[in-house]
Formats: structure tokens, sequence, C-alpha cells
């Protein structure tokens, strides 16, 4: 049980891993500020979240789960207004800022 | 070499980096993105030595407070021309070798530590059972250093006082003159309405978990300043006259808790600021609760700025 | 377990650090204002590993706070972009 726990929460943090090499390649190969928003906010997110899910099993009770949780979803939450708001100011200029 | 090590050494390299580019950067609005990245990176620092409370203060201020504050200054500067002030050479010089000399201080200071460091620790862990507290770093704040942790309260009144007098007489009694978002915007509002709420609960588990695990006042203080002010900013509520009655009991709420649970220890326990036996560990969360709504109304208020408006009638 | 959660949290630091230059080394503001973002999701991820190699819970407050403070230099930013000022 414990190793099956064990590759669980190696594989996810790996392939959590790999998201978040996929978000700084995709920062490094966008051309514009708005492409490079969604490999900052929605590649990054999901490799937290991936992160987040691994490490799940080696937490110790429930509130420590939650908590872990929690993170994700209010690193979500400034995922999807940091977009905004910037997009918005990129728009208003009418460049790339 | 161990991986930890490793680990260190990339911080290390990565802080540095971000430290020379933040002096380097031409711009002051690139120098403060530079500090405040450089901020949440120290909080990282400080996990790796073991310094979680520090660890907590930083992110706390260097995410919340100072981006907003810095941030909040060179919009100002823009709107006031100030970047077109030149500064002369000879103050650049001066600067630049006031700041040299205080890191050469610095250095000799941590590159040369005594043979044997002067430590108080191993005796604050024999006796914090005493206290009923679990986290030393709240042991050596409200019992061991309480002296030094009311006088740094009211040293954040004192730095508000010296903010507010910088307003001309007519407005005295008026409105800080934080800018707020002047388009209403449909995402910033959704944030304030979301956020804060969540960040109430964390400050009270910060305010809570400090008597037994790393948080505490101060940090509590800070996010539920930061909340105040997006709500501000935000323009969900408005930013109060310092003329409002709630206002001013609130800010000094937590001082006066605590000199008076001092000044009772003087006939209770003999001592000024001492706590009578048994009773440490309550008293300490009503001083910290106290101090938890008084840091957050000043750093709130320290960051609205000074007065702008006369108050509204 | 332990050195695997260490060498996921060094490699994250790494990739974040990459990040850090790219962004931080291009002109526009508005790439300036990714970088406090960037570390809300990669700081998080890597105070979570070392908080469970470590076996040091309080670390996860820590990236609590910097999740709940990711988004406050883009409040800021905006507040601050030109053509925004106004008084209260």
């Amino acid at each position: 049980m414990n190793l099956a726990l064990d590759i669980f929460t190696v594989s996810a943090v790996s392939a959590g891993a790999l998201f978040f090499l996929a978000g700084t390649v995709g920062l490094l190969r966008f051309p514009d500020s708005l492409t490079r928003l969604h490999a900052l906010t929605k590649v990054d997110n999901l490799g937290l979240g991936l992160v987040v899910l691994g490490l799940l099993p080696q937490t110790n009770g429930l509130f420590g789960a939650l908590k872990l949780v929690s993170i994700w979803l209010l690193v979500q939450l400034s995922g999807a207004i940091v977009t905004q708001l910037i997009a918005g100011t990129v728009r208003r200029r009418g460049s790339n800022g | 070499m161990t991986i930890f090590a490793v680990f260190d050494i990339g911080l290390v390299v990565l802080i540095l980096g971000i430290a020379v580019s933040t002096i380097a950067a031409r711009d002051a609005f690139a120098a403060v993105i530079g500090f405040v990245v450089y901020g949440l990176l120290l909080s990282i620092a400080w996990v790796r030595l073991a310094a979680v409370d520090v660890a907590l203060t930083e992110a706390a201020i260097g995410g919340g407070m100072t981006g907003m504050l810095m941030l909040g200054a060179v919009a100002r500067l823009r709107f006031a021309g100030g970047n077109d002030i030149s500064i002369s050479l000879p103050v650049r010089f001066a600067t630049a070798v006031l700041c040299a000399l205080v890191a050469a201080g610095l250095a000799i200071a941590v590159l040369s530590p005594p043979d044997a460091i002067p430590t108080l620790a191993p005796m604050v862990m024999e006796n914090l059972a005493q206290s009923g507290l679990g986290n030393p770093v709240a042991g050596v704040l409200f019992v061991y250093r309480a002296l030094d942790t009311l006088l740094e309260k009211v040293v954040l009144i004192l730095a508000l006082l010296g903010v507010w007098s910088l307003a001309p007489d007519s407005v005295w009694g008026g409105i800080p003159g934080l800018r707020v978002y002047a388009r209403r915007s449909s995402t910033l509002t959704f944030l304030a309405q979301l956020l804060p709420p969540v960040g109430i609960v964390v400050a009270i588990y910060m305010c809570w978990v400090g008597a037994k695990e790393p948080g505490g006042a101060f940090q509590g203080g800070t996010v539920l300043a930061a909340m105040w002010l997006l709500v501000m900013i935000a323009g969900l509520k408005r930013v109060p006259s310092i003329g409002q009655p709630w206002l001013r009991p609130l800010l000094v709420v937590g001082p006066v808790i605590f000199l008076a649970i001092g000044l009772a220890g003087m006939v209770l326990a003999n001592a000024f600021l001492a706590y009578p036996p048994g009773y440490a560990k309550p008293l300490i969360v009503a001083v910290e609760v106290a101090l938890t709504l008084s840091i957050g109304v000043a750093l709130g208020l320290l960051a609205a700025g000074p007065l702008e408006q006369a108050q509204q009638q | 377990m332990i050195s695997f959660l260490l060498g996921a949290a060094g490699f994250v630091l790494m990739t974040v650090a990459l990040a850090l230059v790219v962004i931080l080394r291009r002109p526009a503001e508005v790439d300036h204002m990714m970088a406090a973002q960037l570390l809300g999701t990669g700081g998080g991820a890597i105070l979570l590993l070392l908080a469970t190699a470590t076996e040091t819970p309080p670390i996860v407050d820590v990236a609590l706070l910097l999740a709940l403070f990711a988004s406050f230099a883009a409040v800021a930013f905006v507040r601050s972009a030109p053509g925004q000022e106004s008084e209260v």
C-alpha cells in the first residue's frame, strides 16, 4: 500500500515538474504578452495542481490535505484574476505594453 | 555534495542575480518588481534557514504590503512628474558609498562570527514549558522580551502619526489619499469580494496558531491590512476619514491591553510585563488578538498614505 | 522519497529561475508583472515540496500566504497604470 502511494506521489510530482518546465519554455518561446500569459497561468497552475495531488498521500490528516487543496484553489483564483487584469491593461494600451 | 547543498546554492545564486538586476534597473517600476521578487525569494531562503516565523512575515510583508506601497509610490511619482527630476552626481556617489558601507559592515558581521556564538536559546527551550506556549519565537516575543515587542507596536503608531503629520492643516481629520482603481472593473470587484473572507480566516488562523507553531499577531495583522486595502482599492468600501470614532480605539487597543496587562503584572507577579503563574498563555493569546487588530488597522492606514481630502459631512 | 522531493523542488526552482530571467529581461512592464504570479505558483510548489521533504508542516503556511498574495502585485499594477489616476 505504502509503495503504491509512493509511486503515485513520484509520478504526479514528476508530471507537475514537467508542466513547470513547459510553462517556462512557453514564456521563452511565445511571441507576445497575451500568449505568454497562457504559459504562465494555465500551465503553471496545472503543474502546481499535480504537485499538490502528488503530495496529498504524504500529508498527515485531513486538515493538512485540505490546506494543500485550498492553496491550489487560491493560486487558481489568483491566476485567473491576474490574467484578466494584465490582459485588460495590454488591450487598453493597444500594444505589447 | 548533498542535494540540500545544490538546492541552497541555486537559491542563493538566484537571489543574488535578482538583487543585482534590481540595483541595475534604470526604471523605478522595474526596480520595484525586482524588489518584490527578491522579497518572495527571501521567504524561501528563510524557510531553508529554519526560520519559518520570519519566512511568514517576509511573505506577508514582501508579497502583500511592500508591492502595494512601492507601486503606489511609483504611480504617484509618474503623476507628479517626479521621474524627470535628475539627481546630481555627488548625491548619487554619496548614496552608493553609504550603501556599500552598510553592505560591507553586514558582510563583516556575518562572515566573521565569534568562535563561541553567545546564545540564550537553550535557556529559552528549557523554560518555555512554564509559559504554556509551544512556539519558542512567541515565547521570546511575549515572555522574555515583552518590552521590546510592546515598544515595536508603539513605533508602528508613531510611524502612522508621522505619515499623518505630512498633511496640510486644512485636511486634518480627513481622508487618506489612497489612489483607488478609477475604472469600475468587474474582475477587481470579484476578487475583492471573494478573497477577503478567505484572508480573514487565514489571519485568524495565523494569530491563533502563533502560540503553538510559527505565526502570530504580526503576520495575521498584515494579512488583515492587505485584505482591507484590496476592498478599498476595488472601490467596494470608501477610505475612512481618520476622524472616525471607531478607528482610533482600534488603532491603540493592542498596545493598551498589552500595557494594562504589563502594569497588572507589577501587582500580581511582582514585575512589569510579568504574567501571574498559570495565566501566561490565556493572557498572551488575548494580547495577540488585540495586537492583530491594531497592526491590521495601522498597516492599512500606513499604506493608504497621508491625508489629502477634508472630511465630508 | 526525501531526495526525490528535494530534487523535484530543485528542478522547479531551476525552471522558476529561468522564467524569472526571461521575464525580467523583457522591456515591457506587463511582462514584469508576471513575475509575482510566477512565484505564487512556482514558489508555492517549491515550498510544498520542501515542507513534505523536511517534514515541517508550518512551511505549508508560507505557501498559503504566497498563494493568498499572488494577485496583489497585479492589483497594485493596474491601479498604478498610466491613465488610471483619480482622487478617492
